[in-house]
């Protein structure tokens, strides 16, 4: 087998490409230039693709003793990745980028080269299990990637190899240092890795400009303003600078974002809560169940995970009825669906509901599909 | 590396002695520096005294550059335009863009044609907006990416009509096309060794004995003081042995590699009918063929044909590894697909018909190959902005 292994100068790209090459395959190392304006030198633990990064895939590389390639994806990555982060935000959601990189640039871009060019198969570092077509999550529960992964088309993973799945980062460290990789005790990257200096907000203020709006309660009332919008996450706490307090004195927290009219509406913690939620674009990785069917969903990368009972239909939309109200569910995340450890499929949250109050005659046959009885986690139906 | 020259430079390696030491195993290394100095002019057409040993090709040009500005400018403050072509290695124009930042030097670069050709007219149009104001002139005697030759003794003399000096980087020319210092009128030359089948980080700076330059390095003032540090003994012996040895063989080198030259592009354009030659096609370094291939992204096919044990290179390489689209290919007037398509074989005193005919026997399916690859997954993404791309336009830099 023919494999190309992108290797981010990282500790598990590192080991997945030497456990392809002790797997027997051909393998060809490939740094994705992903920045347009590299930095020489990697600056903390954010950040990837210095010089310095492109710099530590060659040298493990050398000594994997494998040929290795820079490939410039810069110009992809600007407009499928940062270009999609900063519409997201603009448009009053909260995208996930890492997911976006998997679906558009490692398993689309760079698989479709990888193909075309001859090449079987694209190994990443990605800590998840897949095997013959079914991805689970990592057996290391802090290191999962099976999230970010979830987006990702069956014809896409039919392609893909994740050595690591079965190890977990202790491990892989450990292997890498046994391995005389120098890349042993880098530390992990963290964040978002465009965003060299961690500040999500000042980068989306840059790109965005400033848009004042106002911070209104559910009722409409205007509470306070803001710079904006953009800058605003479901679930948020901090940085509302709202005055009036609300009369029972509890704290306010971002419950949704109007990109049409500018405006945030906040409320407590109560409000936050969500009890359904709607999604487009699913994508099935197991085989698509035939009607509704009960499981378990994860609403963003190392999220809580709760049951809930799944009604799909064929256009992509999709209705996720949670067992238990869950806080912090954006619109742009992806909903991920598991059984147990396993991933059946993903969707793009586009609206949220509280639960179960709101639910009247909401349509679609979603009240018909609101577990009965008190909130307890569903049990496992699927398939 | 030559044979001869590996040969004559580890014999120099077991003996002991710092040229500028005064006692016997001093002078004896000494004697060695300079009777290669002696040999490296005689080489060149010039003056053992205008030979001023450095680090290499970038040194070189960086002194040139610095220098020489430095010196004009303190003579005369009102000479602050640096002129250089659109073409010029990042030697030379990251030396005059420094400038520009810390120097307040003004440089301007001049657009070449089609071929990469800086017309001796434009040259004099851009001194006469204002002759007294120009410090330097730098003009490569021939492109290190698409082999155009450059008319160097016309632009130096256009440049002496004015009393302008003029350097060329001639590390590309040396041992392939003729090249005489005193002959061609330039009044700064930058040489190599690793491209004369000398070793690596060791060339030198030809520089007349009238061109005042101001040092980058201080120290000992070893080299006419105008270049500090302990000499490289062995080093400079196997820039000159090697120079020596590329300018005896010049003619029937460069007539073997411009026949295999020319049946390597004959070949490929054979093999892929849409296929373009860059650069001039009579004006150009012998073992020089550089083509763009429609539709192929050049990451690709350096990849296969790297596999099928044939090196070439796309652009100019660079730290990160990333073959940015090429300043060169940009200012000849190609567009941004054209210029990350392109892929540069260079021939030298090892290749052979064989390697030729490896390549020819490979070019078609390894285009046909990355141009698949390429209508896959176009890397300029739809929409995106080529102008805002990677090194911009040089113009914009300077």
């Amino acid at each position: 087998m023919k494999v190309l292994a992108a290797m981010s100068g990282g500790v598990d790209s590192a080991v997945a490409a030497a456990r392809a090459v002790d797997a027997g395959w051909e393998v060809t190392g490939v740094h994705l230039a992903l920045a347009r304006e590299p930095a020489t030198l990697r600056a903390g633990a954010r950040g990837c693709c210095s010089v310095e990064d492109a710099h530590d895939a060659r040298r493990c590389a050398d000594v994997l003793g494998i040929p290795f390639y820079v490939w410039d994806f810069a110009a992809r990555f600007q407009a499928d990745v940062i270009e999609d982060f900063v519409a997201e935000y603009a448009a009053g959601h909260t995208p996930n980028p890492c997911l976006r990189c998997n679906e558009k640039i490692k398993f689309s871009g760079l698989l479709d080269r990888a193909l075309a060019l001859g090449f079987d198969a694209v190994v990443t570092g990605h800590h998840a299990r897949l095997t013959d077509g079914r991805l689970s999550r990592s057996v290391d529960p802090a290191k999962d990637q099976s999230y970010v992964l979830a987006v990702l088309r069956p014809d896409q993973l039919a392609h893909a190899v994740f050595p690591l799945g079965h190890s977990t980062k202790k491990q892989v460290r450990a292997e890498a240092a046994l391995r005389g990789l120098s890349v042993a005790d880098k530390p992990d990257s963290h964040d978002i890795c465009f965003i060299a200096d961690g500040d999500t907000q000042g980068f989306l203020a840059r790109h965005l400009g400033e848009r004042p709006g106002e911070i209104v309660d559910a009722s409409g009332a205007v509470l306070g303003s803001h710079s904006g919008a953009f800058g605003f996450t479901v679930g948020q706490r901090r940085g509302l600078n709202i005055r009036t307090s609300t009369t029972t004195g509890e704290p306010r927290y971002v419950l949704s974002i109007r990109p049409s009219s500018n405006t945030v509406v906040v409320g407590t913690a109560r409000d936050l809560e969500v009890g359904l939620i709607r999604c487009q674009r699913s994508v099935w990785i197991s085989a698509r169940p035939a009607g509704a069917f009960d499981c378990l969903v994860q609403m963003r990368a190392h999220g809580m995970v709760c049951g809930a009972r799944i009604t799909h239909d064929d256009d992509g939309e999709l209705t996720a009825v949670l067992a238990v109200p869950q806080r912090g569910v954006a619109a742009g995340q992806a909903l991920v669906m598991y059984e147990g450890d396993v991933v059946i499929g993903s969707a793009t949250i586009t609206a949220t509901q509280a639960w179960p109050t709101s639910f009247g005659g909401s349509s679609d046959g979603v009240a018909e599909a609101v577990p009965a009885g008190p909130a307890q986690p569903v049990k496992q139906r699927y398939p | 590396m030559l044979e001869e020259v590996i040969a004559a430079m580890a014999a120099a390696m077991t003996e002991v002695g710092n040229a500028s030491s005064l006692h016997t195993s001093g002078r004896r290394a000494r004697r060695v520096v300079e009777e290669s100095r002696e040999r490296l002019a005689a080489a060149l057409g010039a003056r053992p005294s205008e030979v001023i040993f450095t680090g290499g090709g970038t040194e070189s040009d960086n002194l040139a550059v610095k220098g020489i500005y430095l010196a004009r400018r303190a003579a005369d403050p009102r000479r602050r335009r640096i002129l250089v072509s659109a073409v010029e290695h990042h030697a030379v124009l990251d030396s005059a863009h420094w400038l520009r930042t810390h120097e307040g030097a003004a440089p301007e670069l001049l657009p070449v044609d089609a071929r990469g050709v800086l017309e001796v007219g434009t040259l004099a149009e851009a001194i006469e907006t204002d002759p007294s104001s120009v410090a330097l002139i730098s003009v490569m005697w021939a492109n290190n990416e698409v082999g155009t030759v450059q008319p160097v003794a016309e632009l130096a003399r256009v440049a002496h009509r004015y009393g302008i000096p003029l350097h060329s980087d001639a590390v590309q020319a040396v041992g392939t096309l003729p090249v005489s210092f005193a002959e061609s009128g330039v009044d700064a030359m930058t040489v190599t060794a690793h491209k004369l089948g000398g070793p690596y980080g060791v060339g030198a700076l030809l520089l007349k004995r009238d061109v005042a330059c101001v040092p980058l390095l201080h120290g000992g003032g070893q080299e006419r003081d105008v270049r500090s540090g302990t000499l490289d003994t062995p080093g400079v012996l196997g820039l000159a042995l090697a120079a020596e040895l590329a300018v005896s063989r010049r003619a029937e080198t460069a007539s073997r590699l411009t026949r295999l030259r020319d049946k390597l592009i004959e070949g490929v354009l054979r093999q892929v009918p849409d296929a373009t030659v860059n650069g001039d096609r009579i004006n150009r370094l012998p073992g020089n063929a550089h083509l763009s291939f429609p539709g192929c992204e050049g990451d690709s096919l350096l990849m296969l044909l790297d596999a099928r044990g044939i090196e070439c290179s796309t652009g100019s390489a660079c730290s990160a590894g990333v073959a940015q689209a090429s300043h060169v290919l940009l200012a000849m007037g190609a567009d941004e697909d054209r210029a990350r398509g392109s892929l540069r074989f260079s021939l030298g005193h090892t290749s052979t018909e064989a390697d030729v005919a490896a390549v020819l026997e490979a070019i078609g399916s390894v285009t046909e190959r990355a141009r698949r690859a390429g209508l896959a997954t176009p890397t300029s993404a739809p929409g995106s902005n080529t102008l805002a791309f990677g090194s911009t336009s040089m113009a914009g830099r300077l």
